[in-house]
């Protein structure tokens, strides 16, 4: 047992968690209030991770202010797709909610492809130090950042929607849609917030990710891998969210050690997640929080 | 099964087997009839590129058929087509070259083979539906994407198989023009059967569970039974698609059939119109025209000014891309039920012409 390894690898698998805890959350929050499976994702992480790249690159400008401006960018996009693409598509059949955000996916990634070209690119420096000791474990200053960034945004969630005005509207919409039109509760702009939101809080994780591993078309596959953690946690359920997204961090870093040390089956890190995903579905299909559909006739 | 609007004046059916037969009136069979005739005559006049778009057409329809026996017809949601067309190419192949089966014999062998993968894979649909299915069956597309990478006694690993050529009593269906009328033979006989299932006993209860299955089964159609069934008879037609591409390109690798084949399987039948054989092969011609349209328009392209943007001219494949993906975002929202129902719209303008209302 190489037990060094072992706990270097929980702790990135826990890191790497809570940012598939923070995307999970926003699919949660996009599928709670919208009720649409957002398949483009990845794509959100993808474009903020460019769109940031390029203010950094081409327009030289410091990294928070171009941050900045690619969150800026984001929100825009996300409400512009909820009004163009995706308003249409209320009641429609699930299937081509499906559909349609899959055909979102393959655009914007060959877009994205088509514009900035398939190597991957690196940030420039942000931070002067590249790795940081905490307890003889090796972190990269990068990870450290996503984690408190990805606490922070979890902390917004919490008070978003507990005390604020809007986040209170979304959950009113989320529970019944028609009750909340009838109290007044503009339905349309809930919409539009919650996949602005969801696109702006994606692409923070795809700029963080961008800087540790560089940009490339790889950050869209963030959006597939979502899957598993959110269906491990319930699908409507915020919290289930983050558990599962810590859970499946783990656990794909844990099979990667088992397979590394014992089984040398490979791929193992990549494809783990996608069992547990066919046995949850199999044994409890609504998750550890999520809601039952009971159906009535 | 035929709207009332098209059927001729005077033509009344009076007994249940009247009105399931598969041409809707006997205008449409003759048709139908006359269209394979000037199929089978086609490899005289058509060139060698044209033929391989028709081959194309004819092993990609099959497989759509049966993704839209699935979804179309029963209501279910598959993302893992790819992968089980993919699996009938490495069984076909992997059964006629370590156990010698004729190549004749080892195609239906590797549709029943992906029908047993597709049904262990559908157990889940027994259980769940709709969005859950999806991410259920994406699943099941890595898997299997992964097992391919790995199996090497199986796929061939990174290398790939090879798949002989179509042989029956004596002749080699090596050429274009001879595997044409294979392809064309698969083509007619696997539509004909799907039409033949969608009006038995089986093909209604896909139906009524597809339109409310808490109904269905209130009526006594045995949900978890049919949802299977209809996986396993999608992943069949799969299955024998896959193979038949494997038999005409020879060689089989594993790079192919990842989650994007999948989406293309959905995006045909969604255009081509969701619980319709006839929209299917539509939908099929047009996505296997698409990017060859594109391709000569970026050739047209090339000639004039634009020729010097790199963009538009190296940029092919990934403007190819984002066309299957425009095509179906446009689709969804103008056109949700396809081209069949425009075809049907059309049919009906020139019926009542000129007063259509």
């Amino acid at each position: 047992m190489n037990f060094e390894l072992l706990t270097q690898l929980i702790v990135n698998g826990l890191i790497v968690g809570l940012l598939y805890g923070v995307i999970g959350m926003c699919f949660v929050l996009v599928y709670k209030s919208t009720k649409i499976v957002n398949f483009a994702q990845g794509e959100f992480l993808l474009i903020g991770a460019w769109v940031c790249w390029a203010a950094l690159v081409y327009l030289q400008l410091p990294f928070f202010l171009g941050f900045l401006l690619s969150m800026c960018f984001m929100a825009a996009f996300g409400m512009l797709l909820q009004m163009i693409v995706l308003r249409p598509m209320i009641g429609e059949p699930i299937i081509s909610v499906i559909m349609i955000t899959i055909g979102l996916s393959i655009f914007f990634q060959s877009l994205m492809k088509w514009i900035f070209g398939v190597s991957p690119q690196s940030y420039p420096q942000v931070f002067d130090t590249q790795n940081i000791n905490i307890l003889g474990l090796n972190i990269e200053m990068a990870y450290l950042m996503s984690t408190v960034i990805a606490l922070v945004i979890m902390l917004a969630f919490y008070f978003f929607f507990k005390y604020s005005k809007h986040g209170l509207a979304m959950r009113a919409t989320a529970f019944d849609q028609q009750v909340a039109q009838s109290l007044g509760i503009s339905v349309k702009n809930v919409f539009a917030m919650s996949w602005a939101i969801a696109a702006t809080v994606s692409a923070t994780a795809g700029v963080v990710l961008g800087m540790v591993n560089g940009v490339s078309d790889s950050l869209s596959i963030m959006g597939i891998k979502v899957f598993p953690a959110v269906i491990l946690g319930g699908l409507d359920s915020i919290i289930g969210a983050i558990v599962g997204g810590v859970i499946i961090g783990v656990l794909e870093n844990v099979a990667e050690f088992v397979d590394s040390q014992y089984l040398q089956i490979g791929n193992m890190y990549d494809i783990a997640p996608f069992y547990v995903l066919l046995v949850i579905l199999w044994f409890k299909p609504y998750g550890l929080f999520g809601t039952k559909d009971i159906e009535r006739i | 099964m035929s709207s009332l609007a098209l059927r001729p004046c005077g033509d009344f059916r009076t007994s249940y087997k009247q009105d399931n037969t598969i041409f809707e009136t006997k205008t449409i069979r003759r048709m139908a009839i006359i269209a394979i005739l000037v199929l089978c005559t086609a490899p005289l006049f058509l060139d060698g590129y044209l033929l391989t778009l028709c081959i194309q057409i004819s092993y990609l329809g099959i497989a759509a058929l049966g993704l839209n026996i699935l979804v179309g017809y029963t209501g279910q949601i598959s993302l893992g087509h790819g992968a089980f067309f993919g699996f009938g190419a490495f069984a076909s192949a992997w059964l006629n070259t370590s156990f010698q089966i004729p190549v004749f014999l080892s195609i239906p062998l590797a549709g029943f083979m992906t029908m047993a993968v597709g049904m262990m894979f559908g157990l889940p649909a027994a259980r769940i539906k709709g969005l859950y299915l999806a991410i259920a069956t994406l699943a099941s597309q890595f898997i299997i994407e992964d097992f391919f990478a790995r199996a090497d006694w199986f796929s061939g690993g990174s290398y790939g198989a090879a798949a002989e050529p179509l042989s029956m009593f004596g002749f080699v269906f090596d050429t274009d023009q001879s595997f044409y009328y294979v392809a064309l033979f698969a083509l007619v006989t696997m539509f004909i059967w799907a039409c033949n299932l969608l009006r038995s006993r089986d093909g209604r209860a896909f139906v009524a569970i597809r339109d409310h299955y808490l109904s269905a089964e209130i009526m006594g159609i045995k949900l978890n039974k049919y949802r299977l069934l209809s996986f396993g008879i999608s992943s069949f037609y799969a299955g024998i698609g896959g193979a038949l591409y494997a038999h005409y390109l020879g060689y089989v690798s594993a790079e192919g059939f990842t989650i994007f084949l999948s989406i293309q399987f959905l995006a045909m039948i969604i255009i081509g119109g969701l619980g319709s054989v006839k929209g299917t092969l539509m939908g099929v011609i047009f996505m296997v025209f698409l990017p060859e349209v594109l391709e000569s328009a970026v050739s047209v392209l090339k000639d004039t000014d634009w020729g010097n943007v790199p963009m538009v001219v190296d940029g092919l494949a990934y403007i190819k891309e984002m066309a299957i993906g425009l095509v179906i975002i446009g689709f969804l929202i103008f056109e949700p039920e396809g081209l069949a129902h425009r075809w049907a719209q059309i049919k009906n303008y020139w019926k009542f012409y000129p007063f259509s209302y």
